[in-house]
C-alpha cells in the first residue's frame, strides 16, 4: 500500500520581530498515520501547528494539503478542506449545550456538500457525542462540564468536522489517568478514518499512540523517526535535558 | 485673516475638549459619549454662577472658572463610581451607559435651564486694533489660556508623579496594580479630569458663544474626529489634529455650508476608522 | 426535543398576532393609531435585534436603514409620482443596497469601532437629508400627495386614510417579519449567528466564513428596518429628517434591550412598553428623552437581558 502524503510543508517559517519561532521547516505527514510532535517548551510546536491550521500567517514558506497549495487560505477555508484543530486552551461555547457545540461542527461539515438535512445533522451529532462518551451529558451547558469532559467535547467537535487531518494540541493536559486511557482508545479509533497530528508532552502517551514522532527544537526539526529511534536519539535527549 | 483667527480660537478650545476625551480613552479604554454634555454642563453652570451672583463680570467669570469645573468633575466622578465602575468598563456597555448619561444630563439641563440660549458676560471688553480690523482681546485671552492649560497638562503628565501614575495605568493596568497603584481610584480621577478639561473649555468659550442645552453635540463630534485622527492618548497627536480640524472647520464653515463640511468630515473619519484604525481602536494595547 | 417546543413557539407567536388582530376592534381611536405606529416601529426593532441580539453586533446607526426605506418610498411617491406598491418596493430596495454597501465597509471593524463607524455613517445620512433640503425639506419634511394615499389591487381601490386598513397592513407586515425572523433564528443560520456572537474566533476555526455570514445578517437586518421605514412613509404619509437622526438609532437599541435582546418577541414587547412610557411622560414634560436616558442606564446596569431575556433564563428556556 503506497503511502500518500497528506500534508507537506516547504521552508515554513514564522518570525515575531526578532524571535524566529519556526525556522525553515520541511515537514511531511503521511495519510493514515498517527504522528506525534514533541519538543521542549518554547520549541515552536503550537506556532507550527497554528501555521498549519491557518490561524497564523507564515513569514516564509509553503503549506500543501492533498497536493494543493493552501498557504494563502484563511483558517476557515482550510477547515472546509479537511484540516481540523482542537485548541490547547479549551475554547468551547460555554453558554451553549454540548449538543449545540457539536451541532455547529457537524453543520459545518455537512454544509460542504450542499443543504443540510435535519436527519443527517441529528445523526452526525449523535455519532460524534457517543464516540467520545458524552451522550448522557449532551444537554448540559458546556461551561458546566468538568475540565476532562470539556476536552472530550473539543474532540467531539473535531470529529464532527469529518476531518482528513485532526490536529490535537496537548489534549491530555489536566486529565486523570483513567481519562487518559480512555482518550488513547478514542484516538486509536479516530485514526482508522483520519490522519492525526498530536502535540504532546506526556511521553507514555506519545510512545503508546504514535506511529512516528517529529521532534521540534528552537523552531527547527531536530529529528524524525519511530518511537524507538527517537527514544535512543542522543540529540533528542540533550534537547530535553538541556546542555 | 479673520477666518484664521477664528479657526485658531476653535482649535484652542477643541484641543482642550479633545484632550479630555483622549485622556479618558487612553487610560480607561472607554469611549465617553457624554463628553460633550460635560462641556455643556460647564457652560451652564458658568451662567448660573455669573448671573446668580450679580457681581462684576470679571469676578463672576473667574469664580465660574473655578466652581464650574469642580462641580462638573464631581458629577463625572459620581457617574464613574456609580455606573461605569459597576459595568467593569466593558467597552460596549459603557458606550450604551454614556449615551444614557448624555440624555439624562441634557434633559435635566433642559428642565432646569430651559431651551433658550443665554449669554454670559465676558470678564473684560477690549478691542485690539490691528491694521485691518479690530479683534476682541478676550478671544486672544482664551487662546492664551488654552495654551497655558495645555502646557500645564503636558507638565503634569510627563513631569509629575501623578502623571506617571496615569501613564503607567494606561500602559499596563495589571502591572500598575501589582505595583500598588490604586488603579480603581485612578480611573475615577481620570474620568473627572477629562470632564473638567471640557468644562474649563466651556467656561472660557461661553462669553463668546452662549450657553445652550444642545451645545454639547457639535464639540462631541469634532472631538471624536480629533481623537480618531490624532491617535489615542497622544498629547501631541491631539494638539496637531485639533489645530488642523479647528482651523479647517472654521475656514470651511465660512466659505461652504457648515452642513456639507460636517457631512464630509464625518464621512472621512468613518472611512479612516475602517481602513486605518491605528489612530484609535486598531492599536489595541495587549 | 426541538419538536415539542416547536409547537409552543408557533403557538405563542400566533397568539401574539391574533391578540394584535383582535385588539383593533376594542381600541379607541387614539390607541388604534398608536398601536399601528408601534407595530411598524416593532418591525424596525426586530430587524435591529437580528444583528444586535443574535449576531452580537451593536450598531448605532440603524436609523440609516429606516430612513433609506422612508425616503426611498417617500421621495419616489412625492417627486416621481410612483404608485404605493412601487414606492414601497423602492424603499425596500434602497434599504437593501444601503445595508449591502455599509455592511461590506463597516464589518471590517468590530466592537467599539463598529459602533462608532455605524453611528458616523448614519450621521452622514442624516446630514445629507438636511443638506439636500430642496428634495427632502429637511426637518420640516414632506407630506405625501393625494395620489399616494390609495392604491389599487385586484381592481379594488384601497384608501390608506382608512385607519382599519392601515392597522391591518401594519399587522400583516409585522406577522411576515416575525415569521422571517423565526425561520432565520431557529434555522442553521441562526445557530451560526449565535456562535459568532459567543465566540467568533472559534466559529472561524469550525470552517465558517464569518465575514460573509455577518454580512448576510447585516443585510437582512437593514432590509427589515427599511421595510419599516417604507411602510411608515406610506401609511402615515410623512417623511422628515428626524427619522434619520441618531435618536432613532438609539430607540431601536432601547426597545430591543428593554424587551430582551436575542429573543424574537423581545423587540415587539420593548417597542410597545417604551412607546407608551414615552407617550405618558410626554404629557408631563418636554424632556421625555430623560426617560430614554434613565432607561438605558438602568437596563445596562441591572437588567441587560431585558424582560423576555430574563423570563427565558428563569422559566421559559424554549423561547427563541
Amino acid at each position: 500500500m503506497a503511502a500518500v502524503t497528506l500534508l507537506h510543508t516547504k521552508g515554513l517559517s514564522r518570525r515575531f520581530g526578532g524571535l524566529k519561532a519556526v525556522q525553515n521547516v520541511d515537514f511531511d505527514l503521511k495519510q493514515g498515520e498517527i504522528r506525534a510532535l514533541i519538543g521542549p517548551n518554547g520549541a515552536g510546536k503550537t506556532t507550527f501547528v497554528s501555521l498549519l491550521s491557518g490561524r497564523i500567517v507564515p513569514t516564509e514558506g509553503h503549506v500543501f494539503f492533498e497536493g494543493e497549495e493552501v498557504t494563502g487560505d484563511p483558517a476557515w477555508r482550510r477547515v472546509r478542506k479537511g484540516i481540523a484543530y482542537t485548541f490547547q486552551i479549551t475554547s468551547v461555547y460555554a453558554k451553549l449545550t454540548a449538543y449545540e457545540n457539536v451541532a455547529l461542527a457537524a453543520q459545518s461539515a455537512l454544509s460542504r456538500s450542499g443543504a443540510v438535512r435535519k436527519k443527517d445533522l441529528d445523526r452526525a451529532i449523535a455519532e460524534a457525542i457517543e464516540k467520545v462518551g458524552l451522550s448522557d451529558r449532551a444537554r448540559m451547558k458546556a461551561g458546566e462540564l468538568s475540565y476532562g469532559h470539556q476536552r472530550l467535547l473539543e474532540v467531539a467537535m473535531g470529529l464532527a468536522l469529518r476531518p482528513k487531518l485532526l490536529m490535537l494540541d496537548e489534549p491530555t493536559q489536566g486529565l486523570s489517568d483513567a481519562e487518559i486511557d480512555n482518550f488513547c482508545a478514542l484516538v486509536r479509533d479516530i485514526a482508522r478514518n483520519a490522519t492525526i497530528l498530536l502535540i504532546e508532552h506526556n511521553m507514555p502517551v506519545v510512545m503508546q499512540l504514535a506511529d512516528s514522532i517529529t521532534v521540534l527544537n528552537a523552531g527547527e526539526i531536530l529529528a524524525n523517526g519511530t518511537p524507538a529511534e527517537i527514544r535512543a536519539n542522543p540529540a533528542v535527549q540533550a534537547a530535553y535535558l538541556g546542555s | 485673516m479673520l477666518a484664521t483667527l477664528e479657526g485658531l480660537l476653535q482649535a484652542a478650545v477643541l484641543t482642550l475638549i479633545a484632550l479630555g476625551l483622549s485622556l479618558v480613552f487612553g487610560v480607561m479604554r472607554i469611549v465617553n459619549v457624554a463628553h460633550g454634555e460635560f462641556y455643556m454642563l460647564g457652560a451652564v453652570i458658568a451662567w448660573f454662577v455669573a448671573s446668580l451672583l450679580s457681581l462684576h463680570p470679571a469676578i463672576g467669570f473667574f469664580l465660574a472658572l473655578v466652581i464650574s469645573p469642580l462641580l462638573v468633575g464631581l458629577v463625572a466622578y459620581a457617574s464613574e463610581r456609580l455606573i461605569l465602575k459597576r459595568l467593569k468598563y466593558d467597552p460596549e456597555a459603557t458606550i450604551v451607559a454614556t449615551i444614557g448619561m448624555l440624555y439624562v444630563i441634557q434633559q435635566v439641563v433642559l428642565i432646569g435651564f430651559g431651551p433658550d440660549a443665554r449669554p454670559v458676560e465676558a470678564p473684560f471688553y477690549y478691542r485690539i486694533r490691528l491694521p485691518w480690523f479690530g479683534y476682541s482681546a478676550y478671544n486672544l485671552f482664551v487662546m492664551a489660556a488654552a495654551v497655558v492649560l495645555l502646557i500645564g497638562c503636558w507638565y503634569i503628565l510627563t513631569r509629575t508623579r501623578l502623571g506617571l501614575i496615569m501613564r503607567a495605568t494606561q500602559f499596563d493596568s495589571e502591572t500598575a496594580q501589582a505595583f500598588g497603584i490604586p488603579v480603581d481610584k485612578v480611573y475615577g480621577y481620570v474620568f473627572a479630569a477629562g470632564a473638567m478639561l471640557a468644562a474649563v473649555a466651556a467656561v472660557l468659550i461661553v462669553p463668546i458663544r452662549q450657553a445652550h442645552y444642545l451645545m454639547g453635540l457639535d464639540p462631541l463630534l469634532l472631538s471624536f474626529i480629533v481623537v480618531i485622527i490624532g491617535g489615542l492618548g497622544s498629547l501631541r497627536g491631539t494638539v496637531v489634529a485639533a489645530l488642523i480640524i479647528g482651523l479647517s472647520d472654521g475656514i470651511i464653515s465660512v466659505f461652504f455650508s457648515p452642513t456639507l463640511a460636517k457631512m464630509l468630515s464625518t464621512l472621512l473619519v468613518a472611512l479612516v476608522l475602517v481602513f486605518k484604525p491605528e489612530g484609535l481602536f486598531g492599536a489595541k494595547a495587549r | 426535543m426541538r419538536q415539542h417546543s416547536a409547537f409552543k413557539v408557533v403557538g405563542l407567536h400566533l397568539a401574539v398576532i391574533v391578540a394584535f388582530f383582535l385588539a383593533q376592534f376594542v381600541l379607541p381611536d387614539y390607541h388604534h393609531l398608536a398601536v399601528t405606529r408601534v407595530m411598524i416601529l416593532a418591525i424596525f426593532a426586530l430587524g435591529y435585534n437580528l444583528l444586535f441580539g443574535y449576531t452580537g453586533l451593536l450598531s448605532l446607526g440603524h436609523a440609516l436603514f429606516f430612513a433609506a426605506g422612508l425616503y426611498g418610498a417617500g421621495l419616489t411617491a412625492f417627486h416621481l409620482g410612483w404608485s404605493v406598491p412601487a414606492a414601497f418596493a423602492a424603499g425596500v430596495g434602497a434599504g437593501f443596497f444601503a445595508s449591502l454597501v455599509i455592511g461590506v465597509v463597516a464589518l471590517r471593524t468590530s466592537g467599539v469601532a463598529f459602533m462608532i463607524v455605524t453611528m458616523m455613517f448614519s450621521q452622514v445620512a442624516y446630514l445629507a437629508s438636511l443638506y439636500f433640503t430642496t428634495y427632502t425639506r429637511g426637518e420640516e419634511g414632506l407630506v405625501m400627495p393625494e395620489a399616494a394615499r390609495h392604491f389599487d389591487l385586484f381592481g379594488v381601490t384601497f384608501s390608506l386614510t382608512d385607519p382599519s386598513l392601515r392597522y391591518n397592513i401594519a399587522l400583516l407586515l409585522l406577522a411576515v417579519t416575525l415569521i422571517v425572523v423565526l425561520i432565520v433564528v431557529r434555522g442553521p443560520m441562526g445557530r451560526v449567528l449565535i456562535a459568532i456572537r459567543e465566540n467568533e474566533p472559534r466559529t472561524l476555526m469550525l470552517g465558517y466564513n464569518t465575514f460573509l455570514i455577518k454580512l448576510k445578517a447585516f443585510v437582512i437586518s437593514g432590509t427589515i428596518s427599511s421595510i419599516a421605514g417604507a411602510a411608515y412613509a406610506l401609511l402615515f404619509a410623512y417623511v422628515g429628517s428626524s427619522f434619520a437622526s441618531i435618536q432613532y438609532s438609539i430607540e431601536a437599541l432601547l426597545f430591543t434591550l428593554l424587551g430582551g435582546a436575542g429573543t424574537v418577541l423581545g423587540p415587539v414587547l420593548g417597542t410597545f412598553a417604551m412607546f407608551y412610557l414615552i407617550d405618558i411622560v410626554s404629557g408631563f414634560t418636554a424632556a421625555y428623552l430623560l426617560v430614554t436616558g434613565i432607561a438605558l442606564i438602568a437596563l445596562v446596569l441591572f437588567f441587560p437581558k431585558g424582560i423576555l431575556g430574563t423570563i427565558r433564563e428563569r422559566w421559559m428556556t424554549w423561547l427563541p
